[in-house]
């Protein structure tokens, strides 16, 4: 078999999520906007800063708030030369875990510093509030040095309560990287440029599979056998699509059909054309409509031959 | 020398009030509810779990990628083993099962065990038709795949058209009996069921399942931990696991072989030889109406292309020979990962007799149910009045 570059394409995938926060990361974060750090007193009185709901050691619900400081220090830290998209700098940072003045836990965030010979542990910081804030994490835009004392006492009860508290935030996730289909369906996708339907017959079971996928799932083998199979095929089952998706450009309602080319193992699903939608049936013999650059066929649209029986193709739908 | 296994029980059982959107809690608030609702029903604190198992839908339905972590002390797992199970849809009883194997073999005595969704927050129409390049969109949405595997049902068993829309009555009517439903349809008829319109023929828009916010758990324990129990516990008289790939030449969508064998499996360990005869209810993973006459075909209840003569005959319905769902079903409530874990449970409950309205009198032996993926994976188990006698 010839070698045959594998196809490789870039493929983000991204999408925003939302979060309801609860009441605990809502006043949290809501005290964000309000340039207010709150903490959540745990069952044995330490003050957790960021709050969480429920206690790591008892379980127990957590609701008692309190402010702390906007002043802290590091308890360690470190240095990240060259950050990353997304990260809360875009110049060289201390990665870094403040322990707010009043807290017992530390809160990890990024240090404004001048290199990494200017962050110690222990050393003195506050926070560098953003200047357009939403109720988020980065409201806090950094933290930065700042020459002062501990402060004792800063530990205030509060209820959590704002003015529009901010109840949900958007997450978003993305996933950014390299897809290739590996050389079976490299080759799949080669001949299809061709307008031709190639798949892989299975060494041990005989079936030939369209997509191939390199190996059999049900013998546990590679296949290496190319079989061209089709052009036409029979409808085996279909459902009438009566609802619009907003990432296809398909006109409803439309006929989406399982399709046994000619000498495959298994159907493969196209949509069906050229007749009416209310037309279409199990047995309808059919064969693609390619569009000029179209990498896959169109759609399928009648043969003119006669239905298949139903025991040709029982076994396949 | 075989050790016999220990006897599992359930003796917790919680489950939230499942809405299309929980704005008012986080995910942990969310999944705190129905821990603590199958703690009070089992009258134990967090001190008396062991070990937390926990299962969810797909990462990128709900973009929450590592629930383990963020949920330990919600879940009050802080020095405890916890674990996460992934099985797609089937997850919720897939996580049960794996809850219940911990106890069976005495590795801890008492197991929380718990799934969720919160669909609002996730997309799962999106999940599932990522962009892949190379590739061919032509699908809108799951009941895309799945409406064409019911046209092959109806072609090879003569089905009349009419069965699918006798299951969603059914279903949304023993869901106005479960307070914890999403759907409470109090005007459902028949005719409003068969007018709706066809989403993806012989889909029908009221034959398919709904978006959910959900959370349910239950407390599994030994012999010992069933003794102490306040009420009456249900005992596990077989579970299974069986999976398969989601498309491979000679596969049968209508009556996945997964699914025979998953059947198979948990009737041999529960001594069943006749389900139609021996079970006295069944709640099934049927997120689009037709699956109930198909899989009561794939688990032993009704030779094949029998199926829906049990449905249209009424067999099924509450007060039938043979309830299926009478929860209400995935037709009624859907957090997709918290599905699975639903059926377990209500199978539980009904054995219990803590069913509530829905309760079938005198279920001594429920069988609890749930595939996912590509019709991929299957896990069952079979719970009882009685504890096993092996």
């Amino acid at each position: 078999m010839p070698e045959v570059e594998v196809l490789t394409a870039p493929l983000v995938v991204e999408f925003p999520f939302t979060r309801s926060l609860g009441p605990v990361q809502s006043a949290f974060l809501t005290g964000l906007r309000e340039r207010t750090v709150l903490g959540v007193r745990a069952t044995d009185g330490k003050i957790m800063v960021p709050p969480v709901e429920y206690d790591p050691v008892t379980a127990d619900e957590l609701r008692d708030l309190v402010e702390v400081a906007a002043t802290g220090t590091v308890t360690t830290w470190a240095w990240n030369p060259e950050p990353r998209r997304g990260q809360p700098l875009d110049t060289p940072f201390a990665w870094v875990l403040v322990r707010l003045d009043g807290a017992d836990t530390a809160v990890l965030h990024a240090l404004d510093a001048t290199g990494p010979d200017a962050v110690t542990t222990g050393m003195r910081v506050r926070v560098r509030w953003a200047a357009e804030r939403t109720g988020a994490i980065t409201d806090i835009a950094c933290f930065e040095p700042h020459e002062s004392s501990e402060e004792a006492g800063q530990v205030a009860p509060h209820a959590g309560e704002f003015t529009d508290q901010v109840t949900g935030i958007v997450t978003p996730a993305r996933l950014d990287y390299t897809y290739s289909p590996g050389r079976a369906q490299t080759a799949y996708i080669n001949a299809l440029a061709e307008r031709r339907t190639v798949g892989e017959r299975c060494p041990s079971c005989r079936k030939v599979y369209v997509p191939p996928r390199g190996a059999c799932p049900t013998c546990g083998v590679a296949t290496t056998d190319q079989v061209e199979v089709g052009p036409a095929g029979t409808v085996t089952t279909f459902c009438i699509v009566n609802i619009k998706a907003r990432n296809l450009d398909i006109e409803v309602p439309y006929v989406y059909a399982h399709i046994a080319l000619d000498g495959a193992g298994l159907a493969l699903h196209g949509r069906i054309g050229g007749i009416p939608y209310d037309q279409v049936r199990m047995g309808l013999r059919v064969e693609p409509v390619w569009t000029e650059g179209g990498r896959y066929p169109d759609h399928y649209r009648p043969t003119g031959e006669p239905d298949a029986d139903y025991d040709t193709y029982k076994e396949l739908v | 020398m075989s050790v016999a296994k220990e006897p599992v029980a359930v003796v917790g059982i919680g489950q939230t009030k499942h809405v299309a959107a929980r704005k008012d809690v986080s995910i942990a608030g969310l999944v705190r509810e129905a821990a603590q609702r199958a703690l009070q029903d089992a009258e134990l604190t967090w001190a008396d779990i062991d070990a937390v198992v926990i299962g969810k839908a797909p990462d990128f339905f709900e973009g929450l990628m590592m629930p383990e972590l963020y949920l330990a002390d919600a879940l009050g797992a802080v020095g405890k083993p916890m674990l996460r199970v992934h099985t797609a849809g089937s997850v919720g009883g897939s996580t049960a099962l794996v809850a219940s194997n911990l106890v069976a073999s005495r590795v801890h005595r008492t197991v929380l065990t718990l799934a969720f969704e919160k669909q609002s927050e996730s997309n799962a129409m999106w999940g599932l038709s990522l962009p892949i390049p190379f590739t061919q969109p032509l699908l809108a949405g799951a009941g895309g795949f799945f409406a064409p595997h019911v046209r092959a049902y109806m072609r090879r068993t003569g089905a009349p058209d009419t069965v699918g829309s006798l299951v969603a009555y059914k279903d949304r009517r023993n869901a106005l009996k479960n307070p914890y439903a999403h759907l409470h349809e109090h005007d459902i008829t028949l005719e409003k069921v068969q007018a709706a319109p066809m989403l993806w023929d012989p889909i029908r828009y009221s034959e398919t399942c709904p978006s959910s916010d959900g959370a349910c758990a239950m407390i599994l324990t030994d012999r010992a931990g069933a003794a102490r129990s306040p009420r009456p516990p249900a005992w596990m008289l077989g579970g299974a696991m069986r999976s398969e790939p989601t498309l491979f030449a000679g596969k049968d969508f209508v009556s996945p072989q997964a699914g025979k064998d998953c059947a198979a499996d948990v009737y041999r360990q529960a001594g069943i030889t006749d389900p139609r005869r021996e079970i006295d209810a069944a709640e099934m993973y049927v997120p689009f109406s037709w699956y109930e006459p198909m899989w009561l075909e794939n688990l032993g209840f009704a030779d094949e292309g029998e199926g829906w003569k049990l449905t249209e005959s009424g067999v099924t319905e509450l007060d039938g020979d043979l309830p299926v769902n009478m929860s209400g079903g995935v037709l009624s409530t859907n957090p997709i990962g918290a599905s699975g874990m639903i059926r377990f449970a209500e199978a539980a409950l009904q054995v219990r007799g803590q069913a509530g309205e829905h309760q079938v009198d005198g279920a001594r032996k429920v069988l609890g149910h749930a595939y996912g993926g590509g019709a991929q994976f299957f896990s069952m188990w079979l719970v009882g009045a009685e504890p096993p006698t092996s």
